[in-house]
């Protein structure tokens, strides 16, 4: 592709292609989609959506958390049914119902669930439902060899197709899962964040296999969060926020400036609540943080330094699988650290069960409140009890009169306090598992991803709620990965990378700075193989004076 | 890069099938020794041969599990479509050699009807196994309770020869066992649905997102798995020369086989384990009873120890899935003292 290489040449975002056209109008699209819309419950999530993808084209997704881009994979996948709009390939309307229909059309879908089978082999999993035969049975030489055809086709050479998935590292499961996508004779592959669980080099795998089917023609729908990965692989870049467009232009018309305000869009000052007063408390604040870990470890984790102040919000950032939700389980006693310090108020404590935190009055909100968080077939009042009941039961009765008015000043909508917690919407869920925490008077509160799949109104009301628990002398560590959020809310950042703290952020600093140290990538000139321009994704901001590794 | 920690646990890295036939090898040698303070010889042509007749009526119905539970179900109907066929055999054999063909056949027949209602009930009406075979059971179950009071119908002298001949210290009634054994295993490995019983008990979304029938596998499994109980009926009656509305409950088959399935290493939610395993599971079974009976134990003891033996089983190989994920640092033990090693990083 003439173009990739005239773009890799190309010194950083040119004038010349100001107002540039529609990319390759010499060629018709292998994908359209036109005017898509999809909602679910009558909420809008997916709205005029309008994409043209080429043969040979890497065309990047991007947009913040919630901008509708996995809905939009789907709908392309067949795995939701689109309520308007019009989806073409190769010129002709294509309705799926399921995804092999989808692969039949020659589209498939890498997610960024994992959709392999742990327990079976590499060929088993690529030739699923569609194993060869001879006769009546299962041809497993054909099968292994193709296998191994394929992920040599694809330049990897280190993965037999007879090991099982489970022995394979995240990053070779994800290449078998492309493998199988490819495998389906695709024309057209989209993939939903395939580096969010790869570290530096196994991106470069990555992009090695993208390169190779760039070359021989198929179309590639890229959703990522990385910016630079964007940058690298790209050759055109649609920006979503709030389920609509924003944009469709050539990746050498960007920079990263420009696309990250296309991304955000709003000011995000308004959107956080500003930090309320400390409250007077009786005694002079100590001097001793509240929550203090030294030099602390286990299977995932290692050298984990920090502490956190009465009253503080530190945000904890980093990409998928760097560590951030074992650090919170960790300091829980969910998945205990094995070595190292950990010091509440002073006192020394290392929590080998929930319990023994939960007795510290250590609160952790999981990320998924529907498997971890909720026992959804009980009610509000039962829910909001369980922990007081299981951990303190000679303080249920008081508590139990105050759950009416914690649950009004949290503003939960529902029935009334015997409804079934099923019923609720996805914030007033999760309100309910605040409650639940705050009704032990928690000294630390931990918060894995607390503004997952809620509404505006409910993120809110959580924002408030950090804000009077640090003004309440709470100390408070949120794990996040929408940026914006934890930039908005943090006193101080923490950003993890592989399972170490790679440094600490004050508060108010840029987006990039934090994913500079989340990725690892080097301060302004980092161009990796050789090319110069977009690859410098990340601005030289001052040296490394504000990353102090841990 | 994974070999550095898994050079750690050994044990723990074993496949389930090892562990099963070191145990079997274990309860082999204990076994003999056992037996010799007694004064008699575990390796003795009679003794083996009754071993192995313990392991063909256990074996037939935990082959037939073995698939039920890999596609993620569960099968409690067994001991009753195993007391119905030994009936249907005797009663239409009925001491004439010229009726074992049909008599066998409307048997098995029988059974795989009685499969196909439990898999078109699971997949169909996505009730859990164990609830639409507990139904299945019960409605047999009252049908054997009101219609049969006691045996029933005669085998001919020839059917009662399969049941009562061997080749050396193998009885046949093993020797079918096994090539049972053998064709599940070709099912299982070698053919399509035999991938799809595996990948729909392995996990049922991925299996529908890759385009499978999930129902085929779940209807399939049912059906094989009656028809092996099935066999097992006829068996009985084979050696009991008659039907009988109880052998298979007297047998606790159900349980037993499940047991059976587990101790061989089979996940019971489903989508890992082996007929080898199953095997292996069985025959510790089988040594066990016969050890216990040739010491005189009390049958107290012999469930006892049956009990723990299941229990044990299943924690140690419950300890095993727990490591799923490799660690990033070290061996994760606790307690370790690590910090030294930690500094140089």
């Amino acid at each position: 592709m003439g173009e990739v290489t005239s773009k890799h040449a190309a010194p950083g975002p040119s004038a010349e292609a100001a107002g540039a056209p529609a990319p390759r109008p010499q060629q018709a699209p292998v994908l359209e989609v036109r005017g898509l819309g999809k909602s679910f419950f009558g909420i809008p999530v997916l709205q005029d959506a309008r994409l043209s993808l080429h043969a040979g084209e890497v065309h990047g997704l991007v947009g913040e958390n919630g901008a509708g881009k996995s809905t939009l994979m789907k709908v392309l996948a067949g795995v939701y049914q689109r309520d308007e709009g019009t989806v073409l390939i190769d010129g002709e309307e294509v309705h799926f119902s399921h995804p092999t229909q989808a692969h039949e059309a020659g589209l498939s879908t890498v997610f960024q669930e994992f959709n392999l089978l742990p327990d079976r082999t590499v060929a088993e999993n690529i030739y699923l439902g569609r194993e060869p035969r001879k006769g009546l049975m299962v041809n497993r030489a054909l099968m292994n060899t193709s296998t191994a055809e394929l992920l040599e086709s694809l330049g990897i050479t280190s993965i037999r197709p007879t090991a099982q998935v489970r022995s394979l590292s995240v990053a070779e499961q994800q290449i078998v899962e492309i493998a199988k996508a490819v495998s389906y004779e695709a024309r057209i592959i989209s993939m939903d964040e395939p580096t969010a669980a790869l570290a530096g080099p196994e991106v470069k795998l990555l992009y090695g296999i993208i390169n190779r089917l760039r070359e021989r023609g198929t179309a590639i729908l890229y959703v990522s969060h990385r910016l630079r990965e964007i940058f690298d692989l790209c050759d055109t870049i649609t920006v979503l926020k709030d389920g609509r467009i924003v944009d469709t232009r050539p990746a050498a018309d960007l920079d990263d400036s420009t696309l990250v305000r296309m991304m955000v869009g709003r000011p995000i000052s308004a959107y956080f609540p500003d930090k309320l007063p400390q409250e007077e408390m009786a005694e002079p604040p100590s001097t001793t943080p509240l929550l203090e870990v030294a030099d602390a470890g286990n299977g995932q984790l290692d050298s984990i330094s920090f502490s956190i102040e009465a009253g503080e919000i530190v945000g904890l950032a980093g990409l998928q699988g760097s560590g951030r939700t074992e650090l919170v389980q960790a300091i829980f006693g969910a998945q205990p650290f094995s070595r190292g310090t950990m010091r509440v108020d002073g006192i020394e404590m290392l929590p080998r069960s929930p319990r023994q935190a939960i007795r510290g009055r250590i609160a952790l909100i999981t990320e998924d409140r529907k498997a971890e968080g909720l026992s959804l077939n009980l009610s509000l009042l039962d829910n909001a009890l369980s922990v007081i009941r299981s951990v303190f039961p000679s303080q249920t009765g008081g508590v139990k009169r105050e759950v009416p008015g914690m649950f009004s000043a949290l503003e939960v909508v529902a029935r009334d306090l015997g409804q079934e917690v099923q019923y609720l919407s996805g914030g007033n869920q999760q309100k309910v598992v605040l409650a639940k925490w705050l009704a032990i008077s928690p000294r630390i509160v931990l918060l894995d991803e607390p503004t997952r799949g809620i509404d505006v109104g409910a993120k809110v009301a959580v924002y408030r709620l950090m804000r009077q628990l640090a003004a309440e002398g709470t100390a408070v560590l949120m794990v996040s990965s929408e940026l914006p959020e934890v930039i908005g809310m943090s006193d101080r950042i923490l950003v993890m990378r592989d399972g170490r703290l790679a440094g600490e952020l004050p508060a108010g600093v840029t987006e990039e700075r934090i994913l500079q140290l989340a990725t690892g990538a080097r301060n302004g000139n980092g161009n990796n193989d050789g090319g110069g321009g977009p690859s410098n994704v990340f601005p030289p901001s001052g040296g490394n004076g504000e990353g102090k590794p841990a | 890069m994974s070999s550095t920690w898994k050079a750690g646990n050994s044990f723990g890295r074993l496949p389930s099938t090892h562990i099963v036939y070191l145990v079997a090898l274990l309860t082999l040698v204990v076994g003999a020794v056992l037996v010799a303070t007694t004064g008699r010889n575990f390796f003795s042509p009679g003794n083996i041969s009754s071993i192995l007749t313990g392991t063909s009526v256990l074996g037939f119905i935990a082959i037939g599990q073995t698939l039920v539970i890999l596609v993620g179900s569960l099968d409690l109907s067994v001991p009753y479509v195993t007391s119905l066929a030994s009936l249907i055999a005797a009663g239409v054999m009925a001491n004439s050699s010229s009726n074992i063909l049909p008599g066998v056949l409307l048997a098995l027949g029988v059974s795989a009807v009685i499969g196909l209602a439990n898999g078109l009930i699971v997949a169909g009406l996505k009730v859990h196994g164990f609830i639409a075979t507990l139904g299945m059971g019960l409605i047999i179950s009252g049908y054997l309770a009101t219609n049969f009071k006691g045996s029933f119908g005669q085998t001919p002298f020839a059917f009662r020869l399969v049941g009562a001949t061997g080749l050396g210290p193998v009885p046949v009634s093993t020797l079918i066992m096994l090539a049972c054994a053998v064709l599940a295993m070709v099912l299982l490995h070698r053919t399509r649905v035999g991938h799809h019983i595996y990948a729909v008990g392995g996990d049922l979304n991925v299996a529908r997102m890759s385009g499978i029938r999930v129902q085929t596998p779940i209807i399939t499994a049912h059906i094989i798995c009656s028809v092996l109980a099935g066999m097992a009926g006829l068996l009985l009656a084979s050696r009991l020369g008659v039907g009988s509305p109880t052998v298979g409950s007297q047998g606790g088959y159900d349980l037993l086989s499940i047991a059976a399935v587990v101790l061989g290493g089979t996940l019971l939610a489903g989508g890992k384990g082996s007929i080898t395993g199953t095997l292996g599971g069985v025959l510790i079974f089988a040594m066990l009873d016969n050890i216990m009976s040739v010491m005189q134990l009390n049958p107290f003891v012999k469930d006892v120890v049956r009990g723990i033996v299941i229990v044990v089983a299943v924690a140690v190989y419950a300890r095993r899935t727990i490591l799923k994920r490799p660690p990033r640092f070290g061996h994760g033990q606790p307690e370790e003292p690590a910090t030294k090693q930690e500094v140089a990083a």
